[in-house]
């Protein structure tokens, strides 16, 4: 039985709020912790793992209830995108843990013979993860899995802009977990800072291309390894498409993976849409009559997160040209910080909604006038998290896939990436860098140590000074793998 | 200066042009640069040994067997594997998507900074970029100026065997690096020391460029009582001197071992050292210099450091005029002196003595952590508490620096000693991006993905969480009924 678990009747440390947090002596403490090998004992980890998976499960009404608090998510969009992912998520991991940290035999060249290779995976050591306010419980717990499959010891910084999400990992997680070797720390953007003038032994940071800035220049004073998990503008190319059913499953997905997803506050979500300009009129209308039934009851729609994005959305409609191209939604209400789900149709491709990550219930749809003419559109931006088509078309998806970069591409669907365990997930150029989940997240957080075993048997001469010319020569033969002239010239037949 | 950084925007955005209209794509043309690469360590053999020989003192054979041999070897193996390692991998789709496929796709990230060191200055400038290559990446070489025969060379070479207008060579010293660091790259590959790679990583930041930092490290050899001594001995030397007399990154940086064993270690290192360099070793051919004064006036410090000095016991001769310093051994230097302290990168080697050898574990681990840590021993319990107890990049047992040589291992450091590795495939993943690819259907439209979400609904989406098939089923054939 792994040792440390608050259920063995250890009393768990309390979560450190900004009052009392010593980051040094913290830190100083978790790598005490890791350094005794608690961490790297496989036991040790599936017991971790197991405690996730508990947590989850016992506390799944209570963690629909801190993101409802938070988002305004119905269960249905908790489950979904974040309950039911993640647990089926840490199961995946708990079953394929052996595996993954088994260490991998590699060739070695028949010259070095007798000699073993191998790649060893082992914990980095300290690792710190700082998570979104969109996927409070989902963009935490995926990460500190695989930190905790790896074997590492964890700090994990939840945003405080999810207070009551973030509340709940810092009380349930030093219950279901070994708190010794996993700490939550609470607190705003100056926590963030403090923390970062620590060395660790890798950060993972979810977030905004601006805070991700700060954290890389701060990791760069220690050699502290990053991975960057940023935003973007996910681009969703809809092609004409025949019959009414293919319609209407494109639609569904669409929307799904627009205001369905958080309102459209998902680095994932589809941020805009290309459409031939043919296509665009019965686009607009299949969209427009079906938000009305998904949206019919209360609850199809998250929460705007609270007044800074409400402003930061709204500011958008204000803007006279954006307004004017408004053709389905458009109202806003203060008072509530909500925007109804808003489609727009050309608005100005240099407006402030066409050039940020919108990240809200606002769907501008550009019309090209060749579907194709969408690639040259794509080729030109900033590289995605995400790039997504509604297409039945083969070619242009070979197009596509070869010819735009992006974190991933996925064809007639949109978001379902995120589950998908044996995919690498994150970005490239500006949505990032380093990917995770499945086995992903496990390699992001170890390391892959190269191991060498030579005997002392067969010891070959040639390889010493001092130097001579005979002794190139059959240097020569080993570096090109000639084996029989080597043997040749070792059994003194060849000079 | 303002003249050359904008000039330096030119061509960088030259090459982003070149790159974005597909020019380094195809297989045919990644594999005709490989070959250009290997036509001209082959060709150019002479003229490499002889620029190498002009900034280090290299001895042929080093030049041959460290520099020239490694990165034919490499070319062929990327040539070799090309086809395969650019094959898009089918991975498994979630039965929650079906029906569906996914691939993990390999490309190239875009245009590429590769800026090399001055101790394998054709190897660390060559090595990296048939990584970048053979990953579809258009490419900038910065070579290092302290190796400056060997910088001009690959200046005047690389045009005449590969593509010159998707891979280019910018000579220079900091100025010329500050300018190469404020350009937007894809990937930043540095092989240097820690300061410097802070810097590389800070300037990356601009951009949010990732990075891969080959640095350094003192890396540890444990000797054991349970060895063949003469073989270990000459191992160690070849490791240590006869890598570019100590200037190497996984050179042995200093020895821990017992102190009953340590008399029989020195004599057996001795008599080695005299067999490779003779009498005189500052007259031996066999020898590498010290690359510059710098670093000659560095390793002075170290040697005439007062905490060290009367430690010393065997060899210590220098030569000034010509940088040159013979093999240097010192017995139990205090372990807050200079030299225990520094990255050495010289042919200083301190040997530390522990009562037991298990002992050597915690000194090795208050130190950072290094590029590579060896150990010479035949007990294979020591064998195993040492790969489980030690974090290093790279570990060999029985012999130095060799592991470097094996293509299907991974190469770099963890720590203060770097991030990122490459070699063989490793190379052609630190210039790739692993994108995925998912390909659906419209069939299999499950309503309960949808809102307005009911409870009947949430039952569903978590039958088919669960990977429950006979709720799956039901999800695909459209149930719940209704909205």
């Amino acid at each position: 039985m792994a040792p440390g678990l608050g259920a063995m009747g250890e009393k768990p440390a309390a979560a450190t709020t900004t009052k009392h947090l010593c980051v040094g002596s913290m830190a100083s403490g978790l790598r005490e912790v890791y350094e005794s090998g608690r961490t790297k004992d496989m036991e040790w980890r599936q017991s971790q793992l197991r405690g996730l998976i508990r947590l989850l499960t016992d506390k799944e009404e209570e963690i629909f209830d801190v993101l409802h608090e938070d988002l305004g998510k119905h269960r249905g969009e908790s489950f979904r995108d974040e309950l039911g992912i993640l647990v089926k998520s840490v199961k995946y991991t708990l079953q394929n843990l052996k595996k993954w940290a088994a260490p991998e035999k590699a060739e070695a060249p028949l010259v070095a013979f007798p000699a073993t290779a191998m790649v060893v995976p082992e914990p980095l050591g300290v690792v710190l993860i700082f998570s979104c306010w969109n996927l409070p419980l989902g963009l935490a717990l995926e990460p500190l899995s695989g930190a905790l499959a790896a074997g590492n010891a964890i700090v994990l910084k939840p945003s405080e802009l999810a207070p009551s999400t973030a509340a709940f990992l810092a009380a349930n997680l030093p219950k279901y977990l070994d708190s010794r070797a996993v700490k939550v720390v609470l607190g705003g953007p100056n926590v963030g800072e403090e923390l970062m003038e620590h060395r660790w032994d890798k950060v993972l940071f979810t977030g905004s291309e601006r805070v991700g800035r700060i954290i890389m220049t701060k990791a760069a004073k220690h050699l502290t390894p990053v991975a960057l998990e940023l935003g973007s503008k996910c681009s969703c190319i809809v092609d004409w498409l025949d019959g009414e059913r293919d319609r209407q499953v494109a639609v569904n997905r669409i929307i799904g993976a627009k205001w369905s997803t958080c309102a459209g506050q998902a680095c994932i979500a589809i941020d805009h849409i290309l459409v031939e300009e043919k296509f665009a009129p019965i686009l607009v209308e299949l969209m427009k009559s079906t938000l009305k039934r998904f949206m019919a009851k209360p609850g199809g729609m998250a929460r705007i997160l609270n007044e800074k994005h409400f402003q930061r959305l709204s500011a958008y409609l204000e803007d006279t040209k954006v307004a004017a191209s408004v053709v389905h939604g458009g109202c806003i209400d203060p008072k509530t910080l909500t925007i109804e789900p808003t489609i727009l149709l050309n608005p100005p491709v240099d407006s402030d909604v066409m050039t940020e990550e919108i990240f809200g219930p606002i769907l501008p749809i550009i019309t090209v006038k060749k579907i194709e003419d969408s690639i040259a559109f794509l080729k030109s931006k900033p590289k995605p998290l995400a790039i997504y088509a509604f297409t039945t078309n083969e070619s242009l998806k070979r197009r596509i896939v070869e010819e735009t970069s992006s974190g991933s591409v996925t064809f007639n669907d949109a978001v379902v990436q995120y589950a998908l365990e044996s995919v690498p997930f994150g970005g490239v150029g500006h949505s990032g860098f380093g990917q995770y989940h499945g086995k992903y997240s496990f390699e992001l957080f170890s390391n892959k140590k190269a191991v060498f075993k030579r005997s002392f048997l067969i010891e070959f001469m040639f390889r010493y000074p001092p130097w001579d010319d005979s002794k190139i020569g059959t240097l020569r033969h080993v570096f090109s793998y000639s084996y029989i002239l080597l043997f040749l010239t070792l059994l003194g037949l060849r000079r | 200066m303002m003249a050359a950084a904008s000039s330096m925007e030119a061509e960088v955005a030259a090459l982003r042009a070149r790159y974005a209209a597909g020019r380094t794509r195809a297989a045919e043309w990644r594999a005709a640069q490989l070959r250009g690469l290997l036509r001209m360590a082959t060709e150019m053999e002479a003229e490499v040994c002889h620029a190498l020989h002009a900034d280090l003192a290299k001895p042929h054979t080093e030049s041959y067997v460290h520099e020239i041999s490694l990165v034919k070897s490499s070319c062929k193996f990327a040539v070799k594997n090309l086809k395969k390692w650019m094959k898009p991998k089918k991975v498994p789709a979630s039965l929650m998507t079906f029906p569906s496929t996914a691939r993990v796709t390999a490309e190239p990230l875009g245009v590429v900074l590769v800026i090399s060191a001055w101790n394998y200055p054709f190897l660390l400038s060559i090595d990296p970029i048939i990584g970048a290559i053979a990953a579809g990446n258009a490419v900038v070489l910065k070579p290092s100026e302290v190796a400056p025969a060997t910088s001009s060379l690959l200046a005047e070479l690389l045009p005449r065997y590969v593509d010159g207008a998707c891979i280019k060579v910018v000579e220079g010293g900091i100025a010329e690096t500050t300018a190469l660091l404020d350009q937007m790259w894809d990937k930043i590959f540095y092989t240097g020391n820690g300061k410097v790679g802070r810097i590389v990583m800070a300037s990356a930041v601009k951009h949010l460029t990732p990075v891969v930092l080959e640095l350094g490290g003192k890396c540890p050899v444990v000797v054991d009582s349970n060895v063949d001594l003469h073989v270990a001995a000459k191992r160690i030397a070849a490791g240590k001197w006869g890598c570019n007399n100590g200037q190497a990154c996984t050179a042995p940086d200093f020895i821990v071992t017992t102190k009953s064993f340590a008399p029989k270690l020195l004599e057996a290192l001795e008599k080695v050292l005299e067999k490779f360099y003779g009498n005189d070793p500052l007259r031996s051919s066999d020898l590498s210099r010290i690359v510059n004064s710098n670093h000659f006036n560095r390793l002075k410090g170290l040697m005439d450091d007062q905490m060290v000095s009367d430690k010393i016991i065997f060899g210590g001769q220098r030569d000034e005029r010509q940088l040159k310093i013979a093999p240097t051994i010192y017995l139990d230097v205090p372990l807050d002196s200079a030299i225990m302290k520094e990255e050495i990168f010289g042919p200083l080697l301190p040997i530390i003595t522990v009562e037991k050898i298990h002992e050597s574990f915690a000194l090795i681990n208050s130190m950072t952590k290094p590029l590579a840590a060896y150990l010479f021993t035949k007990d294979s319990n020591l064998q195993d508490q040492y790969e489980t107890s030690i974090s290093a990049g790279g570990m060999l047992v029985n012999d130095t620096s060799v592991h470097l040589t094996n293509q299907y291992l991974p190469f770099g450091g963890i720590g203060e000693s770097g991030m990122g590795a490459y070699h063989g495939r490793f190379s052609f993943e630190a210039f790739s991006h692993k994108k995925a690819v998912l390909v659906r259907g419209f069939a299999g439209e499950a309503k309960a993905r949808y809102p307005p979400y009911s409870p009947a609904k949430l039952k569903v989406l978590k039958g088919v969480l669960k990977g429950n098939l006979g709720v799956m089923i039901q999800a695909i054939l459209g149930c719940p009924r209704g909205k």
